[in-house]
């Protein structure tokens, strides 16, 4: 749970929802309709059969505003279950980025040393670029990403944050 | 709503799966205007008799009759209106009642399946428009899916809170064949409201009412929406303690309005007395509330001293404006037994000495006599319209029937809410959440139609009837004696009452010019038109209005100059109310008095 000022909090919510057309509009404009931040949203399936879908948000707001994103995302009609995973207990939260830096010389160098030393990953290379992929919390893309700029930064392309709760307890 | 399928059969069309499983879910009206896309439905409901079409005028309407119809009889209303402009004119309907939680079905036509997102004539995309207007949406894509999505919608409308849903119907799927499944009653895999009140929080809320010395019971549009039953227990729950209860505009006849605890309307236009018990309470029981603004005053201002406890059958209603103490989620009827089980098995006793004290406190408020008005009978004079709504009351007080009232919006709905009195639930329709002007007359017409024999009155502005006009055509052709009664000041009164209030007397187009002559217009309609212009052509012309087995407009000329008192301006509190006139200096004109600009940017 990260504390902001003025009584904020940033929040990492998951919502098991019902995998039909449309629930991912009803949560966006849930959100935009009641005035709520999205920090970061993904969505994908996540049974077998397909029938569920699972979505992360990353939200702030004061305690109160956090307490009725949830109480309003619970009553969405395909919506399963919420969890709030910054509050319930310890989580992970991860993301993946893929980044394109364009350069050459010294500068080029040195991004495949910040890259090898933040363990993100060469997936193509040409003579003036290269596209790494890293994964991690936010705040180490962040950190990345503020070293790739002056190093011919060019690009980025998040996959916005997924978590999951430690432990053996499960959303459902 | 999958699995076990009792039967299967496939039917002709889709048109006739729909209307098969309308009538399984009980429907037996349905308010609607064809169209293209819907053709399908209406030539199979022609072909059949157990369901009856009421032809509106204009779709908006259709959802407001369904709204009269639902809240008068708690059943679902029944909307059907064609795609494109059939389903963007129902929009205003929806919204109304989502924000007062009246269980609505609305069936859209949409453009056959293949055409969908290509512009198609008529073509809306329904369930994008409907998405925030409804509790849920469904665009229905495979036959397959028709029955179940129909049956889902009415369990989605009626349960939890209660709201409109929305099915979007393509022709292709209303005209191919469909096959036919009976409602399940399996649970709904991810809808499923909570009913039943947590023992422990009810255990804790009344420990805190035992304890009180000045308690209140501020109840709400839940305790209608729960059914009777619930009015029965909050009754009782009531005499069981000795509380004093107020209600919301939403709530008024869940507590009889007649009985000596009931302390009239709270909020931006509530009694004296019910503000200031809300104010200077220690505990407060809200039942079925939701701590509308037009409740609250300024928030941080919101009885300061009291221990707050939260009935509601919404999770997201509690702590959403208010912080609360104690919370508790359930439907209105189980909370109340709960609430009065535990009451009696605490064996806490009551501080019925400070109960006794808190009355003679309420006895001195009361005694303020907040509504009060005076009307000159001198032969000649002018009609108040608070007078109007009470000799309206009283020469309904005198009949048989039952009574039912509609409102439109602004000061003639306050007026109606202050001094009609109402004992029986689901007496009261008004457009309380979104404000709709235009909601009363077809909101009276689906009322009427749901109760053919009984008494219903639209009680009306000039400026809000023209808004739905159009539907006296509808109370002809169904002969629907509703009566209109229409407080005529040739002003948006509401705002022409904050212009004066709060904007220097600047009466911006809130004049209603070119008004037309009501009486005329009612006999156009080949309804009966009256007119009172003076004091002593008042009770005559209500007589006759109620005397009369026709639908009637009742222009009821009164004083252009007459506000809506108590108000607690903008960005007041509860004890800073004003009165009556005499306070107007108080809050006159910008940045003057108890006005705050704060409170000039709220609503």
């Amino acid at each position: 749970m990260v504390e902001q000022n003025n009584g904020n909090r940033s929040a990492t919510i998951s919502v098991l929802v019902e995998n039909e057309s449309g629930v991912l509009a009803r949560v966006i404009g849930l959100f935009s309709g009641r005035g709520y931040n999205i920090d970061s949203l993904t969505v994908a399936p996540v049974e077998r059969d397909r029938s569920k879908s699972r979505i992360t948000i990353v939200t702030s707001g004061t305690e109160m505003v956090i307490e009725q994103i949830k109480a309003q995302l619970g009553r969405l009609v395909p919506v399963y279950r919420v969890q709030d995973l910054s509050k319930d207990g310890p989580h992970l939260a991860r993301e993946l980025a893929l980044i394109k830096v364009v350069g050459i010389g010294d500068a080029r160098q040195e991004a495949l040393r910040l890259a090898d030393a933040f363990r993100a990953r060469v997936i193509d290379a040409s003579t003036e670029s290269f596209i790494f992929e890293l994964t991690g919390a936010t705040d180490k893309l962040d950190a990345f990403l503020d070293l790739m700029r002056p190093l011919g930064l060019a690009e980025v392309s998040r996959t916005g944050v997924a978590a999951i709760a430690r432990g053996k307890s499960t959303i459902e | 709503m999958d699995g076990s399928i009792k039967t299967t059969e496939i039917m002709k069309s889709g048109a006739e799966a729909l209307l098969r499983a309308l009538k399984d879910q009980g429907v037996d009206v349905i308010f609607g205007y064809p169209g293209g896309a819907v053709l399908p439905i209406y030539d199979a409901i022609f072909q059949q008799n157990a369901i009856r079409h009421i032809l509106v005028r204009h779709e908006q309407a259709a959802v407001h009759a369904a709204e009269g119809y639902a809240r008068s009889t708690g059943k679902v209303g029944v909307v059907l209106v064609t795609s494109g402009p059939g389903a963007t004119n129902a929009v205003t309907g929806l919204v109304d009642a989502l924000m007062d939680s009246i269980p609505i079905v609305c069936l859209t036509g949409q453009v056959p399946t293949h055409l969908i997102g290509n512009d198609a004539f008529q073509e809306a995309d329904t369930t994008g428009i409907t998405r925030q207007a409804t509790k849920h949406n469904y665009l229905v894509k495979r036959s397959e899916d028709l029955s179940r999505v129909v049956h889902e919608a009415f369990h989605v409308a009626k349960t939890g809170r209660p709201g409109p849903v929305l099915i979007d119907l393509p022709k292709d799927i209303l005209i191919n064949p469909a096959p036919y499944a009976e409602p399940n009653g399996l649970p709904h895999r991810s809808y499923r409201p909570r009913t039943a009140p947590d023992a422990r929080k009810v255990a804790e809320a009344v420990a805190l009412m035992k304890r009180a010395e000045r308690p209140i019971v501020y109840s709400g549009g839940g305790v209608i929406n729960a059914g009777p039953e619930a009015a029965k227990l909050l009754m009782e729950f009531v005499r069981l303690t000795g509380f004093p209860c107020t209600s919301t505009l939403m709530g008024l006849g869940a507590y009889p309005a007649s009985d000596p605890q009931f302390l009239g309307m709270l909020g931006m236009h509530g009694t004296y007395e019910a503000n200031m018990v809300m104010h200077g309470c220690d505990v407060m029981l809200n039942m079925g509330a939701r701590f509308d603004d037009r409740v609250t005053g300024r928030l941080n201002a919101f009885s300061p001293g009291s221990k707050k406890i939260h009935v509601d059958i919404d999770p997201s209603s509690i702590n959403k404006s208010v912080v609360v103490d104690v919370a508790i989620v359930g439907d209105a009827t189980e909370t109340l037994r709960a609430l009065i089980a535990a009451w009696k098995a605490d064996t806490q006793t009551q501080d019925r000495e400070a109960l006794a004290k808190w009355w003679q406190q309420i006895d001195v408020w009361r005694s303020k006599n907040s509504l009060r008005f005076t009307q000159n009978r001198d032969p000649g004079s002018i009609i108040k319209p608070q007078y109007a709504i009470e000799r309206l009351y009283k020469a309904t007080r005198g009949i048989a029937k039952d009574t039912y009232v509609t409102t439109e919006v602004g000061q003639h709905q306050m007026w109606a809410a202050q001094h009609f009195k109402f004992d029986k639930p689901n007496r009261w329709m008004t457009s309380g959440g979104l404000g709709t002007m235009g909601y009363g007359l077809p909101a009276a017409m689906g009322v009427q139609v749901a109760n053919p024999d009984a008494l219903v009155i639209d009680i009306a502005g000039e400026a809000s009837i023209l808004m739905n006009i159009q539907e006296m055509g509808t109370l002809a052709q169904y002969r629907l004696p509703v009566k209109i009664f229409i407080l005529n000041n040739q002003y948006m009164g509401m705002v022409r009452q904050w212009q004066e209030l709060l904007h220097g007397n600047r009466y911006s187009e809130s004049y209603s010019a070119a008004l037309p002559d009501f009486v005329k217009l009612a006999e156009s309609f080949h309804a009966v038109g009256l007119r009172a212009e003076k004091v002593e052509d008042l009770d005559k012309v209500i007589a006759e209005m109620l005397a009369v087995d026709r639908p009637v407009i009742a222009d009821i000329c009164v004083d252009q100059k007459e506000n809506v008192f108590p108000m607690i301006p903008s960005g007041a509190a509860h004890n800073e109310m004003l009165l009556g006139p005499e306070h107007k200096a108080n809050a006159g004109g910008y940045g003057g008095g108890s006005v705050t600009d704060e409170g000039l940017v709220l609503v």
